[in-house]
């Protein structure tokens, strides 16, 4: 066996691990596949390296994927664009592999190589490849050749072309559902590199025949590609070949074709221009707004405000409002949660008088909902309808609801309204907030649940971010500090924390003078976990505060606690002093 | 203690599975090429900790997924756990001429020259004690290194060649923690895309490629347990029809749903349901009403069924009373109490069609199984024994005399006499299976799988 030099051994060692038992070392020389053919350099890459990662193919799907990601990129390595179809042999047999989420990698490799190929390449070696693949005996390669013909055709000779739509055609007409999947998904990006006059003969066909496809799992596929076959043909073409298909997808038996027409509905409004949105497509739309299953009204909920922007305010009064009023009383929640997390987005869409008038009710309604999420999803728009009305027409509403959430039983529910208590400070106001909401956000300091306190500790540092120290030191921090005689070690753990998030922004000196003194005081707790804590905070505020504070206060404090019995606490205290000394160095 | 055959699997090109519980191994038999192998035993005891339940160690159902490069796919459930598998063969390899020599490896100082080399020349990486790879420290290429433009002709990439390949049966995916209860059946859908996977009380789709969430699409749970009045006992996908998929009821009734109707399939299309005759109710009515298997027939136009007396051949078109009724063990009929006693009437039989769709079968006692005629007019009806007798040669029954049994016997079956009113209900044929192109079935009874060519 040859011995190495000292240089070369961590590459030698790289390259036989190529073959190493253990997946974990096969995989970093994957990954470092570049630096191995640095090494060969370019010549012997192409020779070797290339052919011997052909042929091993035989291993482990992370193996494969970082493979085909790592082969897209490694033309510099072969030597340039006029060798790069040598990459193609190790991709295509990638192609095959049964595995979706490689062959997905292999196929953006291939495009990724085969876009930057010289035109000679591509009809020599590229087009080649996707007609092997198209014609593979396993659906996995036939899957694999629908991503690749929008990169094959463009350089294509006339000939060729007509070859790899026909291709394409028996592709979109295979027995394997899976790949007529393939062929629908791609078809938009294929579409896009045809000539308008095939595009207009061939390719609505192959379209018009997956759109009548048996399985809902290919029409529905194809519902994308109405969008994006929309976009490129001209507007006349596209409402007497595109247009139809929507209208009847928003009919279709299949409750999962129509979920996708609702879900994008929008998309396609754009491709087939104003009028007929407003013949055809509204009257599609409020079909799907009261289509009898829910899955299909909560897409079309979710997207009202969108389809609202792209109409005029005067239709969607007329026709979409009335709806929307249906579905803010709708039998599911989850329809009402879908309507209530875009709703206030329409606001500024109808206008002031509008929102007042037909709206704000709605908007009330669903603060009083039933279900939690549907309260959030409003209280969390918040600023949306700000703009346009104001707050104070919500604000009386809006109180019971928050109250009700904060004392809400399932803790996730008061950890959202937490989240969102800043934004509804910043809209409501200083003095709306201390009325109201102050008392609130300590009572959450005292809460069962860990996440809970938590949260309201940094709530408390966004409120002071959001009102300024002043505010701060009149409204939060005393009450903070006096939580810190609770008899529970835990709660007097959320203060600390509290007073660490606060200390930055309220600023040296008021942190010096209401907050370390509890703090050092708590370096006396009986519980040590405190104490520890108490080291790790002094830490935290050696930046904040003066040198002279450090050596004076927070040094002989630490000192006191790097004594303790406990292992932990003299740990963390010595972690502090360390800290300190390079403060003091500096 | 022996083992018992839980399944039998026939794949679309005709390889069949046989699972067995106990070891929670599978067997699969080529017959197109005539060969037999085991191919994993895996698994250990397993326990679900949530429900303080153990997990028992027996695969209830197989199902064939769609074959790709040369390589077959297969779903397998036991009690809550489904698992899809690759069966491929695989070339092992061996590596050589490695740059470094793997057992003078220790050149900065790493303990990994210590490991145990596995192959001639190859090495193995070293292990820690638990099994992992000892993390070890490759000394990083130095910044300053220059890589000459013609590459360093001292580094050369190993040498691997394959000497002889294995047949191995890798997981390739689990899919876990979806069911409250046993899971009874599990069929892939036409999209080649989905699968459901049902139990007692619920109906689970998934997607083959996402491991983690699954929609229920029915649920019969009532909110009171107390009035659970029946429970799902088998499921299938229509074979073409992407959207439509039966299961059956221990009430006897077959549901049919589309599920383009609705994201949640709790109303059904169709009930098909057979008005029992007045006055024939007794005690064992609603037990031997049970469906135990369902199967879909001639390209989804029929539905055959099986429940504890009978097989019926239901027209999807007809949902008052089945098209054909085939009496697989009448003779039983007096016995329902003895039966009832030592709980054999709860055995699930599964059934069968042949791959035309010209033959149903189903198995019963003493290792017999019935084929019978489905089409209208045939009376063909043969009894035919699982043993390993030389004379298990298939005796078509005279047609006309139908109900005559045990014409067919091996000499030296063991457990069971001829005639003497004795019947075995210990050597049980739940489990068979038609090739889809041959005429074969193949029968799992107690630890032994039979083939019979018709």
């Amino acid at each position: 066996m040859a011995m190495v030099d000292e240089p070369l051994y961590p590459i030698a060692i790289l390259i036989d691990e190529l073959k190493n038992d253990d997946i974990q070392l096969r995989l970093n020389s994957i990954r470092r596949l570049s630096t191995i053919a640095r090494a060969l350099g370019e010549d012997r890459t192409r020779k070797e390296l290339i052919p011997f990662l052909s042929e091993n193919n035989d291993d482990d799907d992370e193996v494969l994927l970082a493979m085909a990601e790592e082969l897209g990129s490694f033309i510099p390595h072969v030597g340039g664009v006029e060798h790069a179809h040598v990459l193609l042999p190790p991709l295509e047999t990638l192609c095959t592999v049964e595995e979706t989420v490689v062959r997905d990698k292999a196929v953006e490799s291939l495009c990724k190589i085969g876009s930057q190929m010289k035109e000679r390449d591509v009809v020599d070696w590229f087009i080649p490849l996707v007609k092997r693949l198209g014609a593979g005996e396993w659906f996995t390669a036939r899957v694999s050749a629908c991503g690749l013909f929008h990169i094959a055709y463009p350089s294509a000779p006339d000939l060729l072309r007509a070859e790899l739509r026909s291709v394409y055609n028996q592709l979109c007409h295979d027995d394997m559902p899976m790949v007529r999947r393939s062929a629908g998904l791609n078809l938009g990006k294929f579409a896009a590199t045809v000539e308008p006059a095939n595009l207009k003969s061939d390719i609505m066909t192959f379209f018009k025949d997956l759109t009548q496809d048996d399985q809902d799992s290919v029409r529905l596929l194809s519902v994308e590609g109405c969008a994006a076959l929309g976009k490129l043909l001209e507007p006349a073409d596209c409402i007497t070949n595109i247009l139809p298909v929507i209208v009847s997808f928003s009919q279709d038996k299949s409750w999962r074709v129509r979920y996708m027409v609702a879900n994008q509905l929008y998309e396609l409004c754009e491709a087939v221009g104003p009028e007929p949105t407003r013949t055809e497509l509204v009257p599609a739309y409020v079909r799907l707004l009261r289509d009898n299953e829910a899955e299909v009204r909560i897409a079309a909920a979710g997207k009202v405000t969108k389809f609202c922007g792209i109409i005029s305010a005067q239709s969607a009064i007329q026709h979409i409002l009335p709806c929307v009023k249906d579905l803010s009383t709708d039998s599911s929640q989850h329809v009402r949660a879908a309507l209530a997390s875009v709703i206030m987005g329409m606001a500024p869409l109808l206008g002031k008088e509008a929102t007042i008038d037909q709206l704000l009710p709605i908007f009330l309604e669903l603060l009083k909902d039933e279900f939690p999420d549907v309260r959030l999803n409003i209280i969390s728009k918040l600023d949306q309808v700000n703009k346009v009305i104001g707050i104070d027409l919500l604000s009386q509403s809006l109180l019971p609801a928050i109250v009700e959430l904060a004392g809400d039983k399932h803790w996730r529910v008061r950890l959202a309204i937490i989240e969102y208590i800043p934004l509804l400070a910043s809209q409501l106001g200083v003095d709306f907030f201390d009325d109201k909401l102050g008392t609130l956000c300590m009572q959450w300091l005292g809460d069962k649940v860990y996440s809970i306190r938590e949260a309201a500790a940094n709530n408390l540092k966004r409120l002071a971010e959001e009102f300024g120290p002043e505010w701060a030191m009149q409204h939060i921090i005393p009450q903070v500090l006096e939580m810190i005689n609770n008899p529970h070690y835990l709660y007097r753990m959320t203060v600390l924390s509290a007073i660490s998030m606060l200390a930055p922004v309220v600023g040296a000196e008021v942190t010096c003078q209401t907050m370390l003194p509890v703090v050092i005081n708590a370096a006396k707790d009986r519980v040590p976990n405190i104490k520890f804590n108490v080291a790790k905070m002094l830490q935290s505020m050696i930046p904040i505060v003066d040198s002279t504070v450090v050596d004076q206060t927070i040094r002989p404090c630490l000192m006191e606690l790097n004594e303790d019995p406990d292992v932990d606490v003299r740990f963390f205290a010595n972690q502090a002093l360390l800290a300190c000394e390079q403060v003091m160095c500096a | 203690m022996a083992q018992v055959a839980s399944v039998a699997s026939f794949g679309s090109s005709g390889q069949l599975t046989l699972g067995y519980n106990k070891l929670n191994s599978l067997w699969g038999i080529h017959l197109v090429r005539r060969t037999s192998r085991t191919l994993r035993s895996s698994s250990c005891r397993k326990f679900d900790y949530l429900k303080s339940l153990e997990i028992e160690e027996k695969i209830n159902k197989i199902r064939w997924c769609q074959t790709a490069n040369g390589a077959r796919f297969l779903l397998s459930t036991n009690d809550k756990t489904i698992k899809l598998w690759k069966v491929s063969e695989k070339k092992l390899k061996n590596v050589s001429n490695l740059n470094v020599d793997p057992s003078v490896r220790h050149g900065n100082g790493n303990l990994v020259g210590s490991s145990p080399v596995q192959s001639p020349k190859g090495y193995a990486p070293p292990r820690s004690i638990n099994g992992g790879a000892v993390r070890r420290t490759l000394p990083p290429i130095s910044s300053d290194f220059v890589f000459p433009p013609g590459g360093i002709p001292s580094l050369h990439l190993p040498t691997v060649w394959s000497h002889e390949t294995a047949l191995v049966a890798r997981c390739r995916r689990v899919y876990a923690n979806a069911h409250a209860y046993h899971i009874n059946s599990i069929s892939n859908n036409s999209d080649c895309e989905t699968y459901i996977s049902a139990d007692d009380l619920r109906i689970n789709l998934w997607n083959l490629e996402v491991s983690d969430q699954s929609f229920n699409i029915v649920d019969i749970k009532p909110v009171n347990m107390e009035d659970l009045t029946e429970v799902i006992t088998s499921a299938e996908f229509h074979p073409s029809h992407c959207n439509m998929l039966a299961y059956s009821s221990s009430k006897g009734t077959i549901r049919l749903i589309d599920m383009r109707q609705s994201a949640l399939c709790d109303r059904h299309a169709k009930l098909f349901e057979e008005q029992e005759a007045p006055g024939s109710r007794s005690f064992f009515t609603e037990i031997i009403a049970s469906i135990s298997d369902i199967k879909f027939a001639r390209g989804g136009r029929y539905i055959l069924s099986r429940d504890y007396m009978t097989l019926k051949l239901w027209d999807v078109n007809m949902e008052a009373a089945p098209v054909a009724t085939f009496k697989v063990h009448e003779y039983l009929r007096p016995k329902l109490c003895d039966l009832y006693e030592n709980d054999s009437i709860f055995d699930k039989f599964e059934c069968c069609l042949s791959g035309d769709g010209q033959r149903v079968a189903t198995g019963s006692y003493s290792n017999l199984f019935r084929v019978f005629g489905a089409v209208p007019g045939s009376e063909e009806a043969s009894t035919l024994e699982a043993s390993k007798s030389p004379n298990r040669r298939l005796v078509q029954t005279p047609t006309k005399s139908g109900n005559r049994l045990f014409n067919v016997r091996g000499g030296d079956s063991p457990g069971s006499e001829i005639n003497g009113g004795q019947y075995d209900f210990t050597s049980k044929l739940l489990h068979l299976a038609w090739h889809p192109v041959a005429n074969v079935i193949a029968c799992a009874a107690s630890n032994s799988l039979y083939m019979y060519y018709a």
